[in-house]
């Protein structure tokens, strides 16, 4: 029993520690993919604590009993083949947690990988998210609108992200909401996510894309349903259209603020939709071929230090600039 | 071609690097010249084909490595300090974490453990040499030739930034046109030829060379887990070697393996990456666990718990090892299914882990602990080795790598594995087989204070790595704002990168100062230790084994110390051995050019170069060398004279 006490101080701490944590953005969830998530870390973090705190007795134990002294000083150490009980012993108790964990990891990703329970019988909002250079595209084919680094979202509604890119795989990342996927030029992913919690929340590339990929960050930000439809027609009424010139220069264009449009590229550059790797017919082909050359020497790219989140007022949402910031 | 277009210019960090490679590289020559010491290079070392010295120049050669990496990490440390720093741009710090990522691995990791193989491997098991003398010497040669092709890239060139993965298309001519990453592809290609046949010659050695009553059940757990290793090279390195072979088609052919366009698979890059990849972290760690086995053993003065289970482990990790790749992109989108069943795979792994971690612990039982400079960092990476673990276990659960992939934990997981299992113990072998080479101690004290800087160092460095992941800093960012929130744990990273620094030249001064003042050891097993490289003077005789001594259980010589008899009655014969060959060092060089003018697309030098290579190739298989003989009175006076009188 008393052996006991260590183990439990260890676990409350741990608990402790973890309430305490709303800082750590991944243990904050703010919707139920990234719920299940945190969940899943937080129980396997108990799992390995506890592995931990036995090994660290045992290995305490082990140096205070036997270490050099001077009182054992003669002391002859006795052969010791080993014992086959304990051997397997630490041999069936690892399978045992390893099939735990298998259990949880395969529910879990099964679950993250569909549309969140109690919001499957909705038809889920499609966002296109792609990359070019160093900033996202987000396309909204039943709205009929694109943005670029920044994305809104009305809560409690399936979203389902598909993504891609005209150039480096990136990684689509809202960590409070979903964890993150791929973005690849020859083929497009998907992430379902549902925000239940109105709020402003850091997106990014999680994949290095090259120079200027430390602000390829973006803002997600989740409103109400009804605040998102008045977003939209907002952005209907009051901005240009999207042509595919004004596409193709944005490609080239490496580092750009917030933009706005009242169409989406989809029509002239569809997406690498038919199919994992299909061999290359795919539309989108074409444009990959526009993505501009990194910076040489000469033409070196300078970046202001200004991450994407920062608003560029020229194209700015007017509706929308009351959010927290991160 | 300008020169402006060959060298890179403009650049004060770079025009320092040349500046110090110039002087220094005057300074060898100028040495060398004043104390007339070219000959004695050449004869003692260039041309050697004695694994013993061949494995004092890997080692050499991983502590330059380990310097250039260490000073690229605190670099980067130094930029991610504090937000919003201007220290390196953009440009600089990728090139700075990928080389980093690919010397410590690759030039530094690796080699050392060659190093530590190529000089203990013979002794351990009564052999006078490994298999293929002159082609250890190939290896070597062609490892340093890889390694000086991929270190000039920062000063000629430019560096490979795409990351020591290199992923595609980023890594590809359309994203990386200029030449950085046909280093990447060059330099690890030539090394890599070189590890491949050092797979293969130590394989060999093992099956073939033991001494006489050595069954394979009977062999230390050092040379087992080289055994094991080196199959996994000779599995793991041909996959290497061909993706390194299609990048470097794709850059500089046009081919359209990789590419965005025309059909190319980036992800097929990745796959093949990480084939080879997640083995090669095997690699350089299991050889790690045999010292840590031998040390432990040692020190506690007890045979290693569990020898049956230790062997089975690691033949167990080096199978799983192959099937666990896809956890390096589980994000790429292949579904649930296949995510389970990578995830499966790879927390299997932690089982034969764990068997290791409780053998290790209960050969402390019952033991008498002795807290030498080895076994302090073998003690040291129990716990911290299992917080790289438990980590990796975590890791390994795909839903729950989806939100840790590519981020700060990431980053934390990898050192807390790489730093102790690898790094721990090469220093760890390194003080401990030192006086077998070299023939007396590095200083115990001075030891001590270098370990508790580096262990508690190492801890603040990469623990605060963990929480940031948890914030959502992924690596590999140059810079981030005030805002995120990153600062503070950054800062500390810092300090504890500042701390390792220290614990890192203290560790070199000692090795300074030992040569100067320790006193030497005339007993040729200092350590008191249980495998046959204690039965033999230090430093040990280019022959090794006067007299090869017969085996009949596991630590022989440990039980012929307590019996008190000598493993070593027979007659003195003379010995063979093979002779120097200035070959693999010209064949290094040619290497070495015909890589540099491939970087370059110079193919009107690259094909003379490549000519040179087949030809020097082709001469040494007509060599007919059978090497000399020591005769048996030169042998028995060696032995007198290293020994005292015993014998
Ligand atoms: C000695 C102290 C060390 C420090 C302070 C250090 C620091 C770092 C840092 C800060 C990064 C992340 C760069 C980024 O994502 O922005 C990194 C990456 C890496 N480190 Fe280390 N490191 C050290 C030692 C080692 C050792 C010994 C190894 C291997 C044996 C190693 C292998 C790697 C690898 C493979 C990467 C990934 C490179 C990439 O992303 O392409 N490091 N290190
Ligand atoms: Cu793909
Ligand atoms: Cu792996």
């Amino acid at each position: 029993m008393k052996k006991r006490g260590p183990l439990f101080a260890l676990l409350m701490s741990i608990t402790l520690l973890l309430s305490g944590c709303s800082s750590l953005t991944v243990l904050d969830p703010k919707g139920p993919a990234a719920r299940t998530l945190s969940d899943t870390i937080i129980f396997s973090i108990f799992m390995m604590v506890g592995i931990l705190a036995v090994v660290y007795v045992l290995y305490i134990y082990m140096l205070v009993k036997y270490r050099a002294r001077k009182s054992n000083e003669g002391y002859e150490p006795p052969h010791d083949e080993g014992s086959k009980l304990l051997e397997i012993t630490w041999t069936i108790i690892p399978i045992i947690i390893v099939i735990i964990l298998s259990v949880v990891t395969v529910k879990s990703t099964i679950a993250v990988e569909n549309v969140p329970e109690g919001y499957e019988d909705q038809e889920p909002l499609v966002i296109y998210a792609s990359t070019s250079n160093w900033k996202w595209h987000f396309s909204y084919p039943e709205q009929g609108i694109e943005t670029v680094n920044y994305v809104n979202l009305p809560t409690n509604r399936a979203i389902e992200f598909r993504m891609y890119s005209y150039g480096p795989i990136t990684s689509l990342w809202i960590p409070q909401l979903a964890g993150q996927k791929y973005a690849m030029s020859d083929m497009v992913t998907k992430i379902n996510m549902v925000a239940d919690v109105p709020g402003s929340y850091m997106g990014k590339n999680a994949n290095f894309s090259g120079e200027g990929f430390a602000h390829m960050d973006f803002e997600a930000l989740a409103m109400p349903a009804a605040e998102f439809e008045e977003w939209v027609e907002d952005v209907k009424a009051n901005e240009k259209d999207l042509t595919e010139e004004q596409f193709d220069d944005l490609l080239v264009t490496p580092h750009v603020g917030r933009m706005s449009f009242s169409s989406t590229h989809l029509e002239f550059s569809p997406p690498p939709e038919d199919g994992h790797h299909s061999n290359g017919h795919t539309d989108h082909q074409d444009k990959k071929q526009k993505f501009p050359e990194p910076a040489t020497s000469e033409e070196e790219v300078e970046f202001d230090g200004e991450p994407n989140v920062e608003p560029d007022t020229s194209n700015e949402d007017s509706t929308h600039n009351n959010h927290e910031g991160h | 071609m300008k020169w402006d277009e060959f060298f890179v210019t403009g650049e004060p960090l770079i025009y320092g690097a040349m500046v110090s490679i110039v002087l220094v590289s005057l300074a060898i020559v100028v040495g060398l010249t004043y104390f007339k010491k070219w000959g004695y290079l050449w004869k003692e070392w260039l041309t050697t084909v004695d694994h013993k010295k061949i494995g004092v120049m890997y080692i050499l050669a991983a502590l330059i490595m380990l310097f250039r990496g260490g000073v690229d990490a605190i670099m980067m440390r130094a930029q991610t300090s504090m937000p919003d720093m201007k220290f390196l741009d953009g440009q600089h710090y990728n090139e700075i974490f990928t080389t980093h990522g690919v010397i410590m691995i690759l030039f530094m990791a690796m080699p050392f453990i060659f190093g530590l193989m190529n000089v203990i491997i013979p002794l351990q098991i009564g052999a006078r040499d490994v298999a293929f003398p002159r082609l250890n010497a190939i290896s070597f040669w062609l490892f340093f030739a890889g390694a000086m092709l991929f270190n000039i890239s920062f000063v000629i060139g430019g560096s490979p930034d795409a990351g020591w993965s290199a992923y595609f298309p980023l890594a590809g001519p359309e994203l990386s046109p200029h030449v950085g990453n046909n280093y990447y592809s060059l330099s690890i290609q030539i090394s890599g030829i070189g590890t491949l046949m050092t797979g293969v010659n130590f394989i060999v050695t093992i099956l073939k060379m033991r001494a006489p009553g050595m069954t394979l059940m009977k062999m230390p757990m050092f040379t087992w887990s080289v055994l094991i290793t080196s199959v996994i090279i000779i599995f793991a390195f041909p996959v290497l070697t061909i993706a390194l072979l299609l990048m470097m088609l794709d850059r500089q052919f046009g081919t359209q393996f990789f590419t965005m366009q025309n059909g190319g698979m980036d992800m097929l890059w990745a796959n093949l990456f990480w084939v080879w990849g997640h083995p090669e972290v095997y690699i350089v760690v299991l050889p790690a666990f045999g010292i840590f086995s031998e040390i432990i053993s040692t020190f506690a003065r007890k045979n290693l718990y569990g020898y049956t289970s230790m062997v089975l482990s690691m033949l167990v990790i080096s199978a799983l090892s192959f099937i666990v790749w896809a956890h390096h992109f589980y994000t790429m989108g292949q579904g649930a299914m296949v995510n389970g069943f990578f995830s499966i795979t790879t927390m299997a792994i932690a089982v034969p882990t764990g068997v290791k971690i409780f053998n290790w612990l209960f050969t402390l039982h019952r033991g008498r602990i002795q807290f030498t400079t080895p076994m302090l960092y073998s003690l040291a990476f129990i716990p911290i080795f299992t917080i790289g673990g438990v980590t990796g276990v975590m890791l390994a659960m795909a839903s729950a790598d989806y939100q840790y992939h590519n981020t700060m934990f990431l980053v934390a997981h990898f050192h807390y594995v790489l730093i102790p299992g690898t790094v721990f113990a090469v220093i760890a072998g390194f003080h401990y087989w030192f006086p077998k080479v070299f023939g007396f101690r590095l200083n115990e004290r001075k030891g001590k204070t270098a370990f508790w800087f580096i262990i508690i160092s190492f801890n603040v460095t990469f623990f605060p790595l963990f929480f940031l992941g948890l914030q959502g800093m992924t690596r590999r960012m140059y810079t981030y704002s005030e805002e995120t929130g990153f600062g503070p744990l950054n800062m500390l990273s810092m300090v504890g990168a500042i701390g390792l620094t220290i614990g890192f030249i203290l560790l070199v001064y000692n090795i300074y100062w030992s040569t100067r003042y320790e006193p030497r050891d005339k007993t040729g097993d200092p350590w008191d230790g249980r495998s046959l490289e204690w039965s033999i003077p230090s430093p040990a005789p280019v022959y090794n084994f006067a007299v090869v001594p017969e085996i009949k259980q596991r630590d022989e010589y440990w039980f012929a110390k307590k019996e008190k008899r000598s493993l070593f009655d027979k007659k003195i014969e003379k010995i063979h051995m093979p002779s120097n060959s200035g070959k693999p060092f010209v064949l290094g060089i040619a290497f070495f050019f015909l890589g540099f003018f491939v970087v370059f697309s110079w193919w009107s030098l690259a094909i003379p170069a490549g000519l040179a290579v087949l030809i020097i190739m082709a001469t040494m298989s007509f060599d007919r060398d059978h090497g000399y003989y020591i005769p048996a009175e030169e042998v028995a006076q060696t032995e007198k004279k290293l020994r005292g009188d015993t014998v």
